[in-house]
C-alpha cells in the first residue's frame, strides 16, 4: 500500500501541466525578487490568491509590539487609489472571501475567488504593497479594534493569557517571548507613523512571496505576476532576520497561574526545541515523530497509554511539535487531571512516563501506524487548496525552501526509532523548560 | 482613485459564475438508503458525511447529555474491539472517523483511502452498530465532559449562548444545553448510553452525503452493508415554538474585561416565500466579510468591536433573527444602542439599490467557492438535505438571489424587524446595563 501511494505522489510531481495536474509545484522569481509558487488544482474554477511578506511580530522595534498585526488591520484602509475599505467592497463585489492573518514569522494577505478574477486580485494587492496611504481618523478606530481583539481574544481568556505568561518566561531574549497581538500598554500607543515605518521597511517585492493555488496555469501566473507585481520597488533595509537569540538555559522554570475564570485545571510543559531548517529538517522530523508517538493521538499514544488508561490520573493529554518557525520554538506537553488528582501527583505522573519512555524506547508497531498515517495525510492534503497554499507560505517565511517542503514527507518516513530516542534525548532537557499549573485560586482555609 | 474603479466596473461587468459547478446524483441503494454523491476521482479517496435528525431535542429532561456522551463512545469501543484496538484499526488503515452531536442532531463522517475502503466501512459499521459502553471507557469519557462542561461553564461566549437558549425557548427541549449539565451527567448509566444509541441513530432521520473516488453503483451496496442493520424509526419529534423572550435585556454577571452580547427575536422559516429577501437583507445588515451595516457602524467607524454578526438561524423546529458582538464592559452599551437604532432603520427604510447590488454579487459570486474540496463538499450535501432542500438547490440558488428586488426586502423587513422586541443577553460586568423586559 505504502509503495503505490509513494508512485502516485511521484508521477503527479512528473506530470506535465495537464487539467489533470493536482498537487503540482512551480516557482518562479521576478527580477525585484519577488518569489512565486503556483500550486495547480484544477478540480473547480476557483483561485487561492496569497501574499505572504517575511515580516511578523519576531521582528518589531523594542516596545512597539503589536505593530505588525495593527499595520496588517492598515492595510486594509486605503491606497493611493483606493478609498478605506474599498479593497474590501472590490473582493466582496467579485464574490471573493478574504483575510489576513500575522505571526511570529510573518503577515499574510489572502483571497479566494473565481478563478477569472485572479488579475484584479493581483491589481488591488500589488497596489497596497507599497501604496499605502493613511489617515489619522482611519487609524485612531482601527486601534480600538485590535484592542477589543486582543479583549476577545487574550483577556477574556485566561488560557491565552496564561499562554503568553509562559512564553514570556521560555523566550528571555528572544522576541518570541512577546505576544504577537502585543501587549495590551504597548498597542495603546501604537502610532500611524510607527505602522508607516514598518509597512516602509518591509513591505516591498523582495521581502514577499506570491502563492496562488487554484485552476491556473503557471505561465499565466507568472505573466499576470510580472504585470502587476514587477513594477513594485525592491527595498535596501531588507537583510538576514537575524533575532536576538536564548542564553543558556540553566534551571528549569515553573510557574502556577490562577484565574478565578478557570473552569478547568491542567498542567503544560513546553522544552524550547529544534526547528525544521533549510537542508538540516532531520531533528525536527525524529522531534514531529516523537511528540504522535508520546501524545499525538489520544488513548493510543504512549502518555494515553500512562496516564488516562494505566494509572486513571488524567482525562487528556496531548504531545506537540510543528518545528515550522524561523528561529527554535518549543516541543509541548499536556495533561488534564483526573477528578481529585492534584497537579502536582499529574506532574510527577508525567515526568514518571517520560523516563519511563526513554528507558522502553519506541513501540515498533505504533511507529509503522504513524508513518501509514503521515504518508496518507499527504493524499489527504490534496483535498485542501488553501491549507496547501499555506503551508508553502508557513514554510518560505520560516527559512524553508519549495525543495525543503517536497523532501519533508520522505524525512518523516525515514525516521528510525533510533532518531526517536536521539531527539527525545536531547530536547526533554528540564534546564530549558517552562512547566506551569493552571487552575482557580486554592482556597484559603 | 478612478482608474482602479473603472478597472473594476470592467470586471464585474463580466458574468459571475452563476452555478455551482458539480453534478450531484442521487443514489438509493438496493436496500432503499437515499445518498447524494459527487463522483470525484483525482485524489483516490473517499469522504462519507452523515446527520440524524433529533440530537438532543429527544432527550428526557433527567437525560440531559446522554445523546452527546453517547456519541463520544462511539470511538470508544465497539465489537470485539476496546477503546485501543478500535483506534489502532482506524490508524492502521489511515482512515479518519468523527462522531458527535449537538441540539438537533447526531453526526458522523469518515475519510478514507479508496484502497482501504472495504476494510474502513467494517470498522465504521462496528462503531454505529455494536459500540460497547464497557465501563472503563463510559467512567473516561464521562469525566471528559464533564470537564467541558466546567470550562463551558466558565466562557462568556457559552455562558451567553446557554442564557440566551433558555430565556428565547424556555420549556421547550431548544432551552436545554445539549452536553447536559453536571448533574443529569454525573447521573447517566450504560443502559442511558444503549437508548440513547438506539434512539437516535434511526434510518427515518438520516441523511447522507459522499465525494470522492467511487460510484454510484459501487456506492450502493456500501450503504446497505454499513447502515442497513439501523433500527428504521426514532422518537417523536419535539413540537414547533416561537421566540418567547420579550424585548429587553438579560444580563449575566460574570468578572471579565469584555461584554459578550446575543440578541434575538422571532425570525422566518427557510420555507416562506420572503426567506431569500430576508436572507440577503441579513447580509446586508450584518453577514461576514468587511462590509455589512453592523460591522460598518460598530467596528470600522466606532472601534468598538473586533467582530460583529447578525443571522437567520433556522433550526427545525424555531427560527430567529439574531446577532452577537463583544465590546468592552464600558462600551457594550453603546454597541447594543446601535444594533436597535440599524435594526429600526432597516425596518422603515429597506436597502439602497447599491447595496443590494453589492450583496448579490458577493452572495452569487461566492457560493461557487464552497464546493472546492471532498470534505467540504460532503458536509454541504449532507446539510442541503436536513435543510430540506431539492437536489438542483446548488444550481438554482443564485437565482433565487438574484431574483430579489429592493420593494421585496423592504417588504419583508417591515415584517421581520422590529427593535423594541429584541431581547439582549449580555455576559460581563456591562456598564449602565441591567436586567429589565
Amino acid at each position: 500500500m505504502i509503495a503505490k501511494l509513494a508512485k502516485l505522489i511521484t508521477a503527479c510531481c512528473l506530470c506535465g501541466t495537464s487539467a489533470l495536474a493536482l498537487g503540482e509545484v512551480s516557482t518562479f522569481e521576478l527580477d525585484n525578487g519577488l518569489e512565486i509558487v503556483v500550486i495547480e488544482d484544477h478540480r473547480a474554477p476557483v483561485v487561492t490568491h496569497m501574499l505572504w511578506y517575511r515580516v511578523g511580530a519576531a521582528d518589531e522595534p523594542a516596545g512597539k509590539s503589536g505593530i505588525a498585526h495593527f499595520l496588517e488591520h492598515l492595510l486594509f484602509k486605503g491606497t493611493d487609489d483606493l478609498a478605506p475599505g474599498e479593497f474590501s467592497e472590490i473582493v466582496s463585489a467579485n464574490g471573493g472571501s478574504e483575510n489576513a492573518f500575522t505571526s511570529f514569522d510573518y503577515t499574510g494577505y489572502f483571497q479566494r475567488v473565481s478563478a477569472d478574477r485572479l488579475p484584479l486580485m493581483m491589481k488591488i494587492e500589488s497596489d497596497r504593497m507599497q501604496n499605502l496611504n493613511l489617515t489619522e481618523e482611519e487609524v485612531l478606530p482601527e486601534r480600538d479594534v485590535i484592542i477589543e481583539e486582543r479583549n476577545s481574544r487574550t483577556e477574556n481568556n485566561p488560557s491565552a493569557l496564561f499562554s503568553e505568561h509562559r512564553s514570556a518566561l521560555m523566550y528571555a531574549n528572544h522576541p518570541y517571548g512577546t505576544p504577537v497581538i502585543g501587549w495590551m500598554h504597548e498597542i495603546e500607543n501604537l502610532t500611524r507613523e510607527d505602522a508607516l515605518d514598518f509597512y516602509k521597511k518591509y513591505y516591498a517585492p523582495n521581502n514577499a512571496i506570491l502563492i496562488v493555488a487554484g485552476d491556473v496555469e503557471p505561465e499565466n501566473v507568472l505573466a499576470l505576476a510580472q504585470e502587476h507585481y514587477g513594477p513594485r520597488i525592491p527595498s535596501d533595509a531588507i537583510t538576514k532576520r537575524v533575532r536576538p537569540q536564548e542564553p543558556p538555559k540553566r534551571a528549569p522554570i515553573h510557574t502556577i497561574f490562577e484565574d478565578p475564570r478557570v473552569g478547568q485545571p491542567y498542567v503544560i510543559r513546553e522544552y524550547l526545541s529544534a526547528n525544521r531548517k533549510s537542508g538540516d529538517q532531520t531533528e525536527a522530523a525524529a522531534l514531529r515523530v516523537f511528540a504522535e508517538l508520546l501524545g499525538g493521538s489520544g488513548v493510543t499514544s504512549f502518555l494515553g497509554q500512562k496516564l488516562q488508561l494505566e494509572q486513571k490520573v488524567a482525562i487528556n493529554q496531548a504531545a506537540w511539535h510543528s518545528g515550522m518557525s524561523y528561529d527554535r520554538d518549543g516541543f509541548g506537553l499536556y495533561a488534564v487531571p483526573a477528578a481529585g488528582v492534584s497537579l502536582q501527583d499529574l506532574e510527577e505522573a508525567l515526568d514518571a512516563a517520560l523516563a519511563e519512555f526513554l528507558v522502553q524506547g519506541v513501540d515498533v508497531e505504533h511507529l509503522a501506524r504513524i508513518k501509514t498515517q503521515m504518508k496518507a495525510a499527504e493524499i489527504y492534503a490534496l483535498d485542501n487548496q488553501s491549507d496547501v497554499a499555506r503551508r508553502y507560505g508557513e514554510a518560505l517565511t520560516s527559512g524553508l525552501t519549495v525543495q525543503d517542503v517536497q523532501e519533508w514527507p520522505a524525512l518523516l518516513a525515514a525516521v528510525t526509532a533510533e532518531d526517536v530516542m536521539q531527539a527525545a534525548r536531547t530536547v526533554l532537557n528540564e534546564n530549558a523548560s517552562v512547566t506551569g499549573w493552571f487552575r482557580a485560586p486554592q482556597e484559603t482555609k | 482613485m478612478i482608474r482602479i474603479i473603472s478597472a473594476v466596473c470592467a470586471f464585474i461587468s463580466l458574468a459571475l459564475p452563476a452555478v455551482a459547478e458539480i453534478d450531484i446524483e442521487e443514489v438509493v441503494s438496493p436496500g432503499g438508503i437515499t445518498a447524494w454523491l459527487v463522483s470525484e476521482p483525482s485524489i483516490p479517496m473517499v469522504s462519507i458525511e452523515i446527520g440524524f435528525k433529533g440530537g438532543s431535542l429527544t432527550e428526557p429532561d433527567d437525560k440531559l447529555g446522554s445523546t452527546y456522551l453517547m456519541a463520544g463512545l462511539l470511538e470508544e469501543g465497539a465489537g470485539d474491539l476496546d477503546s485501543v484496538a478500535f483506534r489502532q484499526a482506524a490508524e492502521a488503515l489511515a482512515s479518519s472517523f468523527s462522531f458527535d452531536s449537538s441540539k438537533e442532531n447526531v453526526l458522523t463522517g469518515a475519510q478514507f483511502l479508496k484502497e482501504n475502503m472495504d476494510a474502513s466501512i467494517d470498522l465504521w459499521k462496528l462503531a454505529l452498530t455494536q459500540p460497547s459502553f464497557d465501563d472503563t471507557a463510559f467512567e473516561r469519557t464521562k469525566a471528559q465532559v464533564q470537564s467541558i462542561v466546567a470550562r463551558r461553564a466558565k466562557t462568556p461566549n457559552e455562558i451567553a449562548g446557554d442564557a440566551f437558549s433558555a430565556v428565547a425557548y424556555a420549556g421547550h427541549p431548544y432551552a436545554r444545553t445539549y452536553q447536559g449539565t453536571l448533574k443529569t451527567i454525573g447521573a447517566l448509566t450504560q443502559q442511558d448510553m444503549r437508548d440513547a444509541h438506539r434512539r437516535s441513530m434511526t434510518k427515518d432521520r438520516m441523511f447522507i452525503g459522499v465525494v470522492g473516488d467511487i460510484t454510484a453503483a459501487e456506492l450502493g451496496p456500501v450503504l446497505d452493508h454499513l447502515l442497513g442493520d439501523l433500527p428504521e424509526t426514532g422518537p417523536t419529534m419535539p413540537n414547533e415554538i416561537t421566540f418567547q423572550a420579550e424585548g429587553g435585556v438579560t444580563v449575566v454577571d460574570f468578572n471579565t474585561p469584555q461584554s459578550v452580547a446575543v440578541w434575538g427575536h422571532q425570525g422566518i422559516a427557510q420555507d416562506d416565500p420572503d426567506f431569500f429577501p430576508a436572507f440577503v437583507m441579513n447580509h446586508i445588515m450584518g453577514g461576514s466579510g468587511f462590509t455589512s451595516r453592523l460591522t460598518s457602524e460598530v467596528r470600522e467607524k466606532r472601534g468598538l468591536t473586533y467582530g460583529i454578526y447578525s443571522y437567520l438561524a433556522s433550526m427545525d423546529f424555531a427560527q430567529y433573527y439574531g446577532g452577537s458582538v463583544s465590546s468592552s464592559n464600558d462600551s457594550i452599551g453603546e454597541a447594543i444602542e446601535i444594533v436597535k437604532a440599524e435594526w429600526a432603520r432597516m425596518a422603515a427604510e429597506g436597502v439602497s439599490a447599491a447595496e443590494l447590488d453589492a450583496a448579490k454579487k458577493y452572495m452569487t459570486g461566492n457560493y461557487p467557492l464552497r464546493f472546492d474540496g471532498n470534505a467540504k463538499i460532503a458536509g454541504l450535501l449532507r446539510y442541503s438535505q436536513m435543510d430540506n432542500f431539492p437536489i438542483d438547490y446548488p444550481k438554482k440558488r443564485n437565482g433565487y438571489i438574484n431574483a430579489v428586488t429592493q420593494e421585496d426586502i423592504k417588504r419583508v423587513a417591515a415584517r421581520l424587524m422590529r427593535a423594541d422586541d429584541l431581547h439582549f443577553v449580555v455576559v460581563g460586568k456591562p456598564v449602565g446595563l441591567t436586567s429589565a423586559n
